[in-house]
């Protein structure tokens, strides 16, 4: 029997794992999906936001602030890629002057430092590629750019590394209460737990519900991106947002931490909440919108479309608290945006509500805190040649337009939380992510993952059960 | 050490550059190749129709490939495979990785020819959903012929580029089901012999002016949509199709692999993604040549042969010099798309120009005039299509006639 059951493997369920396994609590993380960061982690702006968007006194304004805060640190001892880029809010009229107003109020009430409303020419200045119809600007320098995936795979392995077990690819189906714990049927059969928490993204309300009464309602909306080539990755140097409506926070152009240049999301609810289709529509509305900051994105340097579904709660705030309708189960839900942005605030809230409920929390001996992977092309020559001669797989390329070599991607098939998958690789090591999308080196990815991890060729797959890229030897 | 040239690239165009070179009297050459062995892609390239300009005869991409490796094999070429060049300095210095460590290598001066790839589905922006079952036609090519394994029962393709095409053949032998070939323009990219031979002999309706507007499945590809354009390229509404499929190969166009090149500060061509050169392949930095697809998408393996000597032998011949600061330009006039070369060092030689044209021409005259509109030259074609390479040749007389520092080459109908 676990102590606690999380639901959910995405950044917030990851987060809450990670933190946990500093005590001593035995966890299970429970998804459906053959890995973790499969829903609204795998598909987001990657944006560290600075904080000024919610308002004061709310949730939101409280982790959003404090995980912007940690969030440096946090890369820092799980190396993951993070850039500081700063961002800008855009005002295009005399009302959004008005609001870049509301919105420097609010982020001074917040606690965001260094906020500062720029005049149009200034913000020109600094970004070239920006309209002349902007008439000023909110100037946020905290703000900056993460990889969500790794960031979400660090704190798996981490809490892996702690003995976290993660159940991959089990539904949950039902949750029954019994004297004094959780069974959890899921497709694979029951799991029981003392405490579960939800973190259970687009379909948390779901998950709450199987415990108790319907508490909340999650609105699923879908934004759909535009991911460009380095060579426009340059373009912008700092995240640029529009001022924010009713459904998020508007298109933005933005440097992506691995120097793309990434463009969306629009903002449309939806009924189905895994429809990550992209859209004619929506991609026409992320270009004529983008082109409002930025006229001149060349979209023949397009390498992706691609399209992820926020878990926004009813109430405009996120929904964190242990439930009122069943015991010993905290609900992390509602998580919209700033999600990422404040998930390593809401995995320490997570930790602080579960020890006032009662869970005993001894710190775990010799715990594990950090992790360290090698990138190669982030190293000078020299390190180059030292890496390449403790590995020589270090010194072979095997994804060119990202340049990632088969040392790094065996690397991540023997860490604590194996990659099966396709995606799994990707998400881990950025192979398949450049200009050719996996055209050469998905062949070779497959071949990898079927040597080290003693799977047929023809039983490798994308991500998810039922997407084998292959079909079979040929006669 | 320094060498005379290094390559970069062990495709057909590094190869034929090496072979070159050699022979006109480079004494120290490398041939750098990112993959285990030389060959580029013409080692997944099983079918027959390669070599019927160069060697007057029919063969497979390998036995292609084999005939330089032999040609190589009696050189002293150097050859380090499993390399991969991550960096060329202006300076004509080339970084590389493989499993023996890192190395600077240092040229005379250096032969780009990395060659191309292939446009993946963001290029184009298909829209729905994203499960396995998508992939390019190259992918789907080493897939079947070199690891043996199929890729899909039910297939459509989007794009009728060579590929594509030979692709929908492949498939259709190893006994899969071929539905269509969708094809955005109103003509195909490929070559004529392609379409009768991978299309129409084996029976695969090509579906012109069409192209695919969703894609759909979860896991995987479950089916796709195909709609009719306009001459605007847009779906017509209410011409929709549906297609049950399991994949969708994409053939939609090859891409110069350039980085190397725009990173060390070569100027590009926007017309053709590759650098712009001289009528010795050389590019704007004095002393780095370039040759094959990462100059120009060729239909033909045996143009790239051509080009290629060139380049290996300009290389060899190289005796160092700037960049000419009034060069004749060489301009893509009315329904050319590019002009490769783009620009002339002298008009002393003959020089051989390629491009292509923007649409079908049935009787028709290329026409090559000078800065005052004065015709230099002309030449008559009964037939052009944007999917074959045209190719003219000006001797030295005619290039003195031309008023200015400026050939423009056009294509007009004849009547």
């Amino acid at each position: 029997m676990y102590d606690v059951a999380i639901i959910g493997g995405g950044i917030v369920g990851c987060a809450a794992a990670e933190r946990l396994s500093q005590y001593k609590v035995n966890i299970a993380v429970i998804d459906r999906a053959s890995d973790v960061a499969d829903g609204t982690t795998k598909a987001n702006s990657g944006i560290v936001h600075a904080g000024y968007d919610a308002p004061a006194g709310s949730l939101m304004a409280r982790l959003n602030l404090e995980g912007s805060r940690l969030m440096e640190e946090e890369c820092s001892r799980l190396d993951v890629p993070l850039k500081k880029t700063g961002s800008f809010v855009l005002a295009f009229t005399p009302e959004d002057e008005d609001h870049l107003k509301l919105l420097l109020k609010r982020g001074k009430e917040n606690g965001v430092l260094g906020l500062e409303i720029l005049s149009g020419d200034e913000v020109r200045r600094r970004e070239p590629a920006l309209s002349g119809e902007v008439r000023a600007a909110l100037w946020a320098p905290s703000a900056a750019v993460v990889d969500p995936f790794q960031l979400c795979a660090a704190y798996a392995e981490v809490a892996a590394e702690n003995g976290t077990d993660f159940l991959l690819e089990q539904e949950v189906q039902r949750l029954t209460w019994t004297d004094d714990h959780w069974v959890i049927d899921t497709d694979r059969g029951p799991v029981e737990a003392a405490y579960v928490v939800n973190a259970a993204g687009v379909h948390a309300d779901e998950i709450q519900a199987m415990a108790g009464k319907r508490e909340f309602a999650i609105q699923p909306v879908r934004g759909e991106y535009y991911l460009m080539d380095k060579t426009l990755g340059d373009l912008v140097s700092s995240v640029i947002f529009q001022c924010p409506g009713p459904l998020g926070k508007g298109v933005l152009v933005a440097p992506t931490v691995h120097g793309n240049l990434l463009i969306g999301p629009n903002a449309e609810p939806v009924a189905d909440r895994d429809d990550t289709e992209t859209t004619l529509d929506g991609q026409d509305y992320v270009r004529r919108t983008a082109a409002r900051s930025v006229p001149d994105i060349n979209y023949r340097e397009a390498i992706r479309n691609f399209a992820g579904v926020r878990a926004n709660s009813g109430s405009g705030d996120f929904i964190i608290g242990m439930s009122e309708s069943a015991p010993q189960f905290l609900n992390l839900a509602g998580i919209g945006s700033p999600g990422l942005s404040s998930s390593p605030a809401i995995a320490r809230m997570a930790v602080e509500i579960l020890r006032k409920d009662g869970l005993t929390l001894v710190p775990r001996d010799k715990a594990a805190t950090s992790r360290c992977v090698v990138r190669v092309r982030d190293l000078p020559p020299e390190r180059r040649q030292e890496v390449i001669a403790e590995n020589p797989l270090y010194g072979r390329v095997i994804c060119r337009c990202e340049t990632v070599t088969e040392g790094e991607i065996v690397d991540a098939m023997h860490s604590k939380l194996v990659p099966h998958t396709v995606d799994g690789v990707k998400k881990r090591c950025g192979t398949g992510m450049g200009r050719c999308q996996g055209g050469f080196c998905q062949p070779r990815i497959l071949n990898l993952l079927s040597r080290e991890l003693d799977l047929k060729p023809e039983e490798v797959r994308q991500d998810n059960a039922g997407s084998e890229i292959l079909k079979g030897e040929l006669p | 050490m320094i060498y005379d040239v290094i390559i970069i690239g062990g495709g057909p165009a590094g190869l034929a550059a090496a072979c070159a070179a050699s022979e006109a009297g480079a004494k120290q050459i490398l041939i750098l190749e990112r993959d285990m062995e030389l060959g580029g892609i013409l080692n997944q390239c099983i079918h027959n129709g390669f070599g019927l300009h160069y060697f007057k005869e029919e063969l497979t991409g390998p036995e292609y490939a084999g005939r330089f490796e032999e040609m190589l094999a009696r050189t002293n070429v150097e050859v380090r495979t499993d390399t991969m060049v991550t960096a060329l300095e202006p300076e004509k210095r080339v970084h590389s990785m493989s499993t023996d460590g890192y190395h600077v290598d240092e040229g005379r001066t250096v032969i780009l020819a990395m060659g191309c790839r292939e446009r993946p589905r963001g290029a184009i922006g298909i829209p729905g959903t994203r499960p396995a079952g998508i992939l390019t036609a190259g992918a789907a090519q080493r897939y079947i012929n070199i690891e043996g394994f199929s890729v899909g029962r039910r297939i459509v393709i989007l794009g009728s580029g060579d590929i594509g095409l030979i692709m929908a053949r492949r498939l259709k032998l190893t006994g899969a089901d071929v539905l269509a070939c969708v094809e955005i323009m109103p003509h195909s990219s490929g070559l004529k012999r392609n379409i009768v031979q991978c299309l129409d002999d084996v029976d695969i309706p090509l579906l012109l002016s069409h192209t695919v507007t969703d894609i759909q499945g979860k896991d995987r590809v479950s089916g796709v949509t195909v709609a009719a354009v306009d001459a605007n390229r847009r779906p017509v509404p209410g011409t929709e199709k549906h297609f049950d499929c399991d994949t969708l190969l994409l053939s939609v166009g090859l891409i110069p692999e350039n980085e190397l090149t725009r990173a060390a500060g070569i100027e590009i061509d926007q017309r053709t993604n590759g650098p712009v050169v001289y009528e010795n392949m050389e590019t704007t930095l004095p002393g780095v040549f370039a040759c094959g697809n990462v100059v120009q998408v060729h239909d033909l393996v045996d143009f790239v042969t051509i080009e290629s000597q060139k380049a290996g032998r300009s290389a060899a011949l190289w005796q160092g010099g700037e960049v000419p600061a009034a060069p004749t330009v060489i301009e893509a006039g009315e329904h050319v798309t590019y002009t490769v070369p783009q620009r002339l060092r002298s008009r002393d030689e003959k020089v051989e120009i390629s491009f292509r044209t923007d649409q079908v021409f049935g009787s028709s005259r290329i026409v090559v005039e000078d800065a005052a509109g004065n015709t230099v030259a002309h030449f008559a074609r009964p037939y052009m299509t944007p999917g074959e390479m045209e190719h003219i040749t000006l001797p030295p007389k005619l290039l003195a006639k031309a008023d200015g520092g400026l050939l423009r080459v056009r294509v007009e109908e004849t009547v």
